[in-house]
């Protein structure tokens, strides 16, 4: 009989160790294995949510170390939902999360569509556009400020080119209505890519037989599509739609790179606010506060999410 | 042999008994911005070396990232500077947060006096709390906002021609913050040697400081306050007074009519960068920067020239500059200490001025030659005689983040009006001296 892997690795176990486990059940020797990791969760997760939350009731600073946190109850959270700029950055958040998510699937779920199809030079059309998700956001958000540069940016000459206007007469780092959406459009240009790749796994995981069986049942091209195509591609897209949505919500450093923020408060979203308010202003207490809402925000939707991802893949 | 070694073991214990009495040589470290000072006080320093033997090693930060690096160090208790060159408003913070060593009983010691000093330095850079006889700090690096501006276009006969007809006034060095607005909206938009040129370069920046540096040299000239009474923290009409709303107004205006296009979140490198690529006729930056202004091979030497911020009600400039402390948390104490006695030195003073560093002794200021060393050091000396500083209170950063939010929101982002923008400053202002306890 041939010895199986676990023979030999057993065989291999020094004859001291194997006194000492010898006796020990199945559950403890798991327990050993499995007790550094979860040491480590409680260490670095658990412990500093718990410990979050404790400071979110307080007035602590963490520069003022030698003042007594002072317990004061629900007052952070009620300054929070009641502070009419708090709820213009959740604003501001939103529109990025709605637009970019809305323009990536599209975009990414087109691209994979066309990417699928066989065609000559195929692979290097992906290898190029999958090119942007693999640079650093801080090099891709100085390099789109230089190209929203209004005097001599790439991008105020393209959109003159083909609007006649002068590419001086807009800025749109500077504007309030074209700030949101020069953030939407970087976003959207380094992700997209992202969500094709996932699209196209899932394009590519369609058997042919199911397409051939709907070309027998006499089904046009835009009924296969609808049919089989969208259901099938569905669950992809949603696990797409959840690390995006994730992503964007504590998106920080292309955002501060590109605008810091501005013009006023225009693109200032949630978590660099909070990084403001934690770090720059030390309210540690408010700031606190201010991160297990956006947890529990973010816990909360996603775990709708999930379900409704578990729910379209049953189907 | 074990003779040599009882005799080096004995060496060595009465070296280290007598330790105490002598200063050993130490690896120091300064900190400071990354600009053209801190390479002069590099060179500078190198004569402290020769005399102490202790090696000096800089840590520079940029100054977008400077206070935020800083300020987490010395909140951390970190031991990576031992000295620092700190911005006039972390004062509060670094003496009640217990970041600086107060150094009155080391100036009694070693007979450094703060009246060596002018006077408006020793306030602003090393007092707190402030204008009281504790000091945290020795004044190192004055510095105000200031002006330049394209003396060669300013003395163009055809420029000149045209101001004047469209004006009806001489083209020159304005006079009140309204005739500087005139000179910019003139050159707005105008074409000088083939190319387009714009007014003025001013501070727009939002994620630091920028824009409220920019704003109260604004401000300041319009006879702002910050206090009914000072330290009262009285704002009611202080920080909302008509002349505030007006002086607000004056810099909108001239962000969106007298600036290049896109400057929507510039601070001091952006607007060297206007001046020496020929975009602004004027710009305004710290008088730090004039030096290299001035030595610059394109934009320098005859074609430029500087002017103290000009005057509207009164005089008044944005302070900048630092002083120098020890950090508490430095192992190294007593060497920064031999650091901060080299550095008060008349000599080393003097030194410092020639290589490109704004003294604050009066040894130098007060020399009958100072005024004509260099082209700005008379609209130094002016300026420094009508500074005012931003809140140089614990809670400063609070207080700062607050100011760019209302300011830049109103200006930059055109929202509300300036008397919203700074009732809402007050409400900001309010709540965070209530977290204090100071209201």
């Amino acid at each position: 009989m041939t010895d199986t892997l676990a023979d030999k690795a057993a065989g291999a176990t020094p004859k001291r160790v194997v006194r000492k486990i010898r006796g020990l059940s199945d559950r403890a020797i798991a327990w050993i294995f499995v007790a550094p990791t979860i040491f480590l969760l409680l260490a670095i997760n658990i412990f500093p949510l718990i410990w979050t939350i404790q400071l979110s009731f307080t007035n602590f600073r963490a520069n003022r170390l030698t003042r007594e946190p002072e317990f004061i109850g629900l007052r952070n959270y009620e300054r929070i939902l009641t502070d009419s700029d708090i709820w213009l950055n959740m604003q501001a958040t939103a529109h990025f999360l709605f637009w970019t998510i809305a323009l990536q699937v599209l975009i990414g779920f087109t691209l994979a569509w066309l990417i699928n199809k066989k065609f000559k030079g195929n692979d290097l059309w992906t290898t190029i556009i999958v090119l942007p998700m693999m640079l650093s956001p801080a090099v891709v958000g100085n390099f789109w400020k230089f190209l929203y540069q209004p005097q001599i940016g790439l991008f105020n000459y393209i959109v003159a080119f083909f609007t006649g206007k002068e590419p001086s007469s807009f800025e749109m780092l500077g504007s309030v209505q074209l700030a949101p959406w020069s953030i939407v459009i970087v976003d959207t240009w380094m992700w997209t890519p992202f969500v094709m790749l996932i699209c196209l796994a899932g394009l590519r995981s369609i058997p042919d037989y199911i397409y051939e069986a709907a070309e027998v049942d006499r089904a046009s091209k835009l009924r296969q599509f609808f049919t089989i195509t969208i259901p099938m591609v569905l669950p992809f897209l949603m696990l797409a739609v959840l690390f995006r949505g994730i992503e964007n919500f504590k998106m920080f450093d292309l955002v501060v790179q590109l605008t810091g923020g501005g013009p006023g408060s225009t693109t200032e979203l949630t978590s660099i606010n909070l990084k403001r308010e934690a770090f720059e202003k030390w309210r540690t207490g408010y700031a606190s506060a201010y991160a297990i809402i956006l947890f529990v925000t973010v816990f909360g939707l996603a775990s709708i999410y999930v379900k409704a991802l578990n729910k379209v893949k049953e189907r | 042999m074990k003779k040599v070694t009882s005799a080096a073991v004995g060496a060595a214990l009465i070296t280290s008994v007598s330790v105490p009495t002598m200063a050993m040589a130490e690896d120091l470290t300064l900190c400071w911005a990354a600009w053209d000072p801190a390479n002069a006080l590099v060179e500078l320093s190198k004569e402290f070396e020769a005399q102490s033997g202790h090696t000096m090693n800089f840590e520079f930060i940029p100054w977008p990232n400077f206070a935020d690096r800083m300020l987490n160090e010395l909140n951390s208790g970190g031991k990576l500077c031992d000295l620092l060159i700190g911005d006039s408003q972390w004062i509060g913070g670094g003496a009640e947060n217990g970041h600086y060593v107060k150094l009155n009983d080391f100036f009694d010691t070693e007979g450094i006096s703060m009246d060596d000093f002018a006077p408006a330095t020793v306030y602003a850079y090393s007092t707190w709390p402030k204008g009281t006889p504790n000091y945290y700090a020795l004044p190192a690096m004055g510095d105000a906002n200031g002006w330049f501006y394209r003396k060669d276009w300013f003395s163009d006969p055809e420029i000149q021609a045209a101001f004047k007809e469209a004006t009806g006034r001489d083209l020159g060095e304005p006079k009140t913050q309204r005739e500087m607005l005139e000179i910019a909206q003139f050159f707005q938009g105008r074409e000088i040697d083939g190319k387009t040129v714009y007014g003025a370069s001013i501070f727009t920046e939002r994620g630091s400081e920028g824009i409220t540096m920019g704003v109260t040299s604004a401000l300041y000239p319009w006879g702002f306050k910050y206090e009914n009474t000072p330290g009262s923290y009285d704002m009611e009409g202080a920080v909302n007074s008509p002349e505030a709303v007006e002086a607000l107004e004056f810099y909108k205006e001239f962000y969106e009519t007298a600036t290049p296009p896109g400057y929507t979140n510039s601070y001091m490198g952006e607007s060297l960068d206007a001046f020496k690529s020929g975009q602004v006729a004027m710009a305004m930056n710290w008088f730090a920067f004039f030096p290299g202004l001035y030595a610059d091979p394109a934009t320098g030497g005859d074609k430029i020239d500087f002017f103290v911020n000009p005057p509207q009600n009164q005089a008044g400039s944005t302070l900048g500059g630092q002083g120098i402390s020890v950090v508490a948390y430095s192992d190294k104490q007593d060497a920064a200490l031999e650091y901060i006695k080299w550095f008060a030195d008349p000599e080393v003073q003097a030194k410092w001025w020639e290589l490109g560093g704004y003294s604050a002794h009066n040894s130098v200021l007060n020399d009958p030659g100072f005024k004509d060393s260099a082209p700005f050091a008379g609209d130094f000396l002016e300026a420094m005689g009508a500074v005012q500083d931003f809140w140089q209170e614990p809670a400063y950063a609070e207080l700062l983040l607050a100011m760019q939010k209302r300011i830049h929101d109103y200006v930059v982002a055109d929202q509300g009006t300036a008397q919203e923008a700074l009732d809402k400053l007050i409400e900001d202002w309010t709540e965070t001296f209530e977290d204090e306890g100071k209201l």
